[in-house]
């Protein structure tokens, strides 16, 4: 490493990018993706990057390390570092440079980690190849870093292989990974995306302290406003690879200029019509003394004695963490799970528990949309057979008949018929794919329909898209819907009942307005304080409130 | 948060541009165009083939069995490749050998995928215990060396033409079983399937509509390969005479019809052979820009 000029005078620029044009290469083609860029960050500053998928984030973070992913080049502009020109620097300079000055956290720690070495080798694999410090040195550190960012067990934990640690745990243990050489610059891609919100509270909690203890500048990739909101700065926004906005972070939550930035602020504002009061006393679906588990012989219960109704016309969002039992009480709804004990009645009557046992018409009256889009449609069917075969299965339509529907069908989800009848799933975004998937469904024109994490996949702006669909058609066919999800602001957009699920046990359920009042029951409280909130002083008074209370404990626990 | 009043912009925030929209022959031939020399070498030789199997009456300058002159002539004039044992021609024999080796090699190979392709998708679909009767059948057929087992199972049955084609595809087909199953179990464990399932579908439907477009570009790519090492057992069963009987022509039968002259100094016996290479290495190298481009794999950049 050359550090001549920090002998100078010490600068407090640390990374200059300005003018950055980036292509990529898609079929012989090159085209833009970020389009003339200008980045200015200080030492120990926090810049939050945020934007749609597809608004060049991750590029952009990935260039302050002047590196392009495969497929992609760097045309135009400069990058200085700490007073260096990135873009002239040898790529063996560029290596030296990596990982030891500038480092990177991915968004899937799980997938970022050898599962083939423990922690502590991974970590003190950089330092070492570096020759920033010896074996010895480096795991000391690691058990120091450990410590600090309260890992449990921080002297053995490092011993461990990846899986052998929880989620949240691992991107921790990344976190402090990073931070192995005690680099200048750490960019943070998204590390939180794929982790529940109780758990999430934790890596944002580590990584804030982490990046002011050693006074680390970072660049903060999100698509969460609120996230961005707890850890940066100044934000900018992003758009088809141009800057939309740029701003200090409180300025820019209280005043968004552009029009872009303050639809984007308010996408949480949805709020569904309210349901019509329930007048049947037989519920359109019942799940009766569920029971049930994967595994033959010795049955391990993954559902426990479940018990909730869903009415005609309302949508019931059932919450909870990863493995709380919330898609396997889908599977056993729709049949594919057969329970251990207990049933599933639909009008009062109860259903064969198999679905190969059912008969056409129960199962159409349920019908199922997935988390993820592009592997609910089979990518060699066009839609026009895709949605097309529920009604000539079920309906028996054909010919102009079946054609006519399907037309209705695309125009009722918002999508110009002539335009997308005869294109593959392939040569569709993420929205309009799921926008089919509920095409599909509706085709078997059901009762009730089964909502599986369906915006999750999705970029805000869209999934609110879907979300204000899928109210419309419950307003206008009466649907009733189960809505499994782990975000609790869908939940208090679209949910008229609540069902918070633990472990396979429901811990409370009711109407939404009694849930989200207080008293509640002790995990719904801290699933709910645990939302991230625009307020960018949220973070802070939370975990004040919760040290005085002492559920910090969860985070050596979870 | 204030401005919750304002209207939200999304223009187009969920459409992708539309990708122009080509014919699958205007993209085929545009793929041609994009493709490497060898694979374009293969093209040629394979459609080479094809021609002289096809029209071999015509293009063949004398009859398939016909005896035209003395024994082991040399290549003249009239006989271009010159004559063999019996006094036939050589040249002749090669063009009708096309015919009968490629063409039953290509219905072995179909049939082997039929038989194949439909009981690996069968066994990925329903599982349990067909999958596992299904599979240890074909571990057990896959135990015994297939060249050894084919010759047994043809001294048994008589070595006729259909009882060559139905033996050879029985026992490629546990191979094409093992890919078929395979490539099946990882699209029924997708949504869609567990959709159509749920839509109370049929398995002929689930089979044929959902899995097999799924899984068509490693079987085509597997075809081609398959194709090979059936001609090619083909040829050494003829050799060893359990094949083709004369006097039919075949590539195989007629390198060892003419096999001593090697020891001679004669190029005969390397002619039907090198038919056999030049094929073989033809159709591998479409292959292998097919499984190139059905697997995704792009040059490195």
């Amino acid at each position: 490493m050359d550090n001549n000029q920090s002998k100078e005078k010490p600068d407090d620029n640390l990374l200059h990018i300005s003018g950055l044009k980036i292509e990529g290469n898609s079929d012989d083609k090159w085209l833009p993706i970020i389009k003339g860029l200008d980045i200015q960050l200080m030492r120990g500053e926090v810049l939050g990057l945020i934007g749609e998928s597809g608004a060049g984030k991750s590029t952009a973070g990935l260039a302050a390390m002047a590196f392009a992913r495969p497929g992609c080049r760097i045309t135009a502009g400069s990058i200085k570092f700490d007073g260096v020109e990135l873009t002239e620097q040898s790529e063996e300079d560029l290596r030296k440079l990596r990982g030891v000055r500038i480092s990177y956290v991915a968004q899937s720690a799980a997938a970022s980690f050898n599962p083939a070495h423990k922690l502590i080798d991974q970590f003190s694999e950089i330092p070492v190849i570096h020759g920033v410090c010896g074996q010895e040195k480096a795991e000391a550190d690691a058990k120091e870093l450990y410590r600090k960012i309260l890992l449990p067990d921080p002297d053995g934990i490092g011993y461990r292989y990846p899986h052998q640690v929880s989620g949240g745990q691992l991107q921790r243990a990344m976190t402090a990974m990073a931070l192995s050489c005690r680099p200048e610059l750490i960019i943070f891609d998204e590390p939180t995306t794929a982790l529940d919100v109780t758990t999430q509270i934790e890596v944002l909690a580590t990584i804030r302290d982490i990046v002011r203890e050693f006074n680390t500048a970072a660049i903060y990739i999100t698509h969460d406003l609120a996230v961005v909101a707890q850890m940066a700065d100044k934000i900018m926004v992003l758009r088809y690879g141009e800057l939309v906005e740029e701003n200090e972070t409180r300025e820019m939550l209280t005043d968004p200029k552009m029009a872009y930035t303050k639809s984007l602020w308010a996408v949480r504002s949805f709020k569904k019509t309210d349901a019509p009061p329930v007048h049947e006393d037989i519920p359109l679906v019942r799940i009766n003394n569920v029971t049930a588990g994967y595994g033959k012989g010795k049955v391990i219960d993954v559902l426990k004695n479940i018990n909730f109704d869903i009415h005609k016309g309302q949508t019931v969002a059932v919450v909870g963490e990863s493995g709380s039992g919330k898609s396997t009480a889908a599977r056993v709804i729709t049949g594919l799970l057969p329970p251990r004990l207990g049933s599933i009645e639909v009008k009062g009557e109860a259903l064969p528990a198999d679905y190969r046992d059912r008969n056409r018409d129960q199962l159409r009256h349920a019908q199922m949309i997935y988390q993820m889009a592009d592997t609910a449609l089979n990518p060699r069917q066009r839609i026009r057979d895709i949605i097309g075969r529920p009604t000539s299965f079920y309906l028996g339509l054909e010919g102009k008949a079946k054609e006519d529907r399907v037309r209705d069908l695309l125009s009722l989800i918002e999508l110009e018929p002539n335009e997308f009848i005869d294109r593959y799933p392939g040569e569709l975004s993420g929205g309009q794919k799921q926008r089919i998937s509920i095409a599909r469904a509706l085709a078997a024109e059901p009762e009730f329909i089964i909502c599986d994490e369906v915006t999750s996949a999705l970029d805000q702006l869209v999934a609110e898209g879907i979300l204000k669909l899928l109210d419309r058609l419950q307003q206008e066919f009466q649907l009733a819907y189960m809505f499994i999800t782990h975000d609790l602001a869908t939940v208090r957009a679209i949910a008229d009942r609540v069902v918070v699920m633990l472990q396979g046990e429901i811990v409370e359920q009711g109407p939404k307005e009694e849930l989200f009042t207080p008293p509640h029951h002790e995990y719904t409280d801290l699933l709910l304080s645990s939302v991230p909130e625009m307020d960018p002083d949220w973070l802070t008074e939370l975990l004040k409130e919760r040290a005085e209370k002492g559920i910090m404990s969860s985070m050596s626990s979870s | 948060m204030t401005n919750e009043n304002t209207t939200p912009v999304i223009d187009n925030a969920d459409a992708a541009p539309p990708p122009p929209r080509r014919t699958k022959t205007e993209v085929a031939v545009a793929e041609l165009i994009k493709a490497p020399w060898t694979a374009k070498v293969g093209l040629v030789i394979i459609i080479t083939y094809v021609i002289a199997a096809v029209f071999a009456p015509f293009i063949a300058p004398y009859g398939e069995s016909e005896i035209v002159g003395s024994e082991f002539e040399l290549p003249s004039d009239e006989f271009i490749l010159g004559t063999d044992a019996l006094g036939r021609d050589l040249f002749t024999r090669l063009i009708f050998g096309a015919r009968n080796t490629v063409g039953i090699a290509f219905v072995t190979t179909c049939l082997a995928f039929l038989i194949g392709g439909i009981t690996g998708m069968l066994a990925a679909i329903f599982g349990g215990w067909t999958d596992q009767v299904l599979s240890r059948i074909v571990d057990v057929l896959m135990a015994i060396p297939q060249l050894i087992f084919a010759l047994l199972l043809l001294t048994i049955f008589g070595t006729s033409v259909p009882t060559l084609i139905i033996v050879i595809a029985v026992l490629d087909a546990t191979r094409v079983f093992r890919l078929a199953r395979a490539t099946s179990l990882n699209v029924v464990v997708l949504d869609f399937v567990e959709a159509a399932k749920l839509r109370g579908e049929g398995t002929l439907w689930l089979s044929l509509r959902e899995v097999l477009p799924n899984i068509s570009s490693p079987l085509v790519a597997e075809f081609g390969l398959r194709f090979c090492f059936v001609f090619l057992t083909i040829a050494a069963l003829s050799f060893l005479g359990l094949g083709i009987q004369p006097p039919t022509a075949d590539w195989g039968s007629m390198v060892r019809e003419n096999a001593s002259l090697i020891t001679f100094g004669d190029p005969t016996p390397l002619y039907p052979a090198a038919a056999i290479a030049i094929l073989t290495v033809g159709v591998n190298f479409l292959v292998d820009w097919f499984l190139h481009k059905s697997s995704g794999l792009k040059d490195g950049q």
